[in-house]
């Protein structure tokens, strides 16, 4: 059961990258690119997601345990040290430089794209480096 | 804003946010697709049902292609910006612990400190570098 969950929620993920056009570089960078054209759409992507997300996450987790699992599996972490800090900073450079974050390239690897395959091979790359070389 | 696209958008944040917390509901999992993915490659435990969830993210846009008629998309070139910018989105994210959806959507959502400070400092430092490059 946890892996059609899993496969499930992937695909519901996945599917709304791919509808609200977030799979679409050009649409994020036009997000990000502050200017006169600039495409407010990806708050309001965002935004969707938050209050669905957000609501049923309060309402839910007072609960002892999920449904099909022992325990929750909520980060630990509270401090906002230096790999947190430097490593957003990085992780929005690369997004703001191309339009992908890990989401959207991986749901387009079906393009078969080289560009695409190209950045997911870097980006695992960069996921070797990074448990490598913690800082 | 002549390209403003609110109904696509609203859409597909709400499948994503559902699909988020189902997870989290289901499984009591944070829905990470960075963590997620990287785990799946790096990890022995918990193999199997990343390994799902990434099967999951690879099949959305079939999904979609097959329900919406005139769906399709663009992807980059190839170029040195790929390349530099998949680099530095994985080892952000590693040493980040997160992503857009990890921190931007589901630690947002729980008011984890770390997941804002995270969020908007790649927000702003996605917006800096799109907009000087462009």
């Amino acid at each position: 059961m946890p892996i059609i969950i899993a496969f499930v929620a992937g695909l519901l993920m996945s599917a709304g990258i791919a509808y609200s056009q977030m799979i679409v570089p050009e649409k994020v960078l036009g997000f990000l690119t502050l200017n006169a054209n600039w495409d407010p759409s990806l708050i309001l992507v965002m935004a969707s997601a938050l209050a669905v997300y957000s609501t049923g996450y309060w309402l839910f987790a007072k609960k002892d345990k999920p449904l099909f699992a022992g325990q929750f599996h909520l980060p630990g972490k509270k401090e906002l040290d230096k790999p947190l800090l430097l490593g957003s900073l990085l992780f929005g450079a690369g997004w703001g430089l191309v339009g992908y974050c890990p989401g959207p390239a991986l749901a387009a690897i079906s393009s078969g794209s080289s560009g695409t395959l190209a950045f997911i091979a870097c980006m695992l790359l960069g996921w070797f480096i990074s448990r490598k070389l913690p800082i | 804003m002549e390209h403003f696209t609110p109904f696509t958008a609203l859409v597909g944040g709400s499948l994503i946010g559902l699909g988020a917390l189902l997870l989290f509901i289901f499984s009591g999992r944070i829905a990470g697709i960075s963590g997620i993915a990287s785990s799946a490659l790096f990890s022995q435990e918990g193999r199997s049902w990343r390994l799902a969830f990434i099967a999951g993210i690879i099949a959305g846009p079939l999904l979609v292609g097959a329900i919406v008629s005139d769906f399709s998309y663009s992807t980059p070139q190839l170029s040195w910006q790929v390349i530099v910018a998949g680099l530095l989105v994985g080892i952000g994210t590693g040493w980040g612990s997160g992503c857009t959806s990890g921190h931007g959507i589901c630690g947002v959502s729980r008011l984890s400190p770390r997941s804002i400070t995270a969020t908007v400092l790649f927000m702003l430092s996605g917006m800096l570098i799109a907009t000087l490059l462009r």
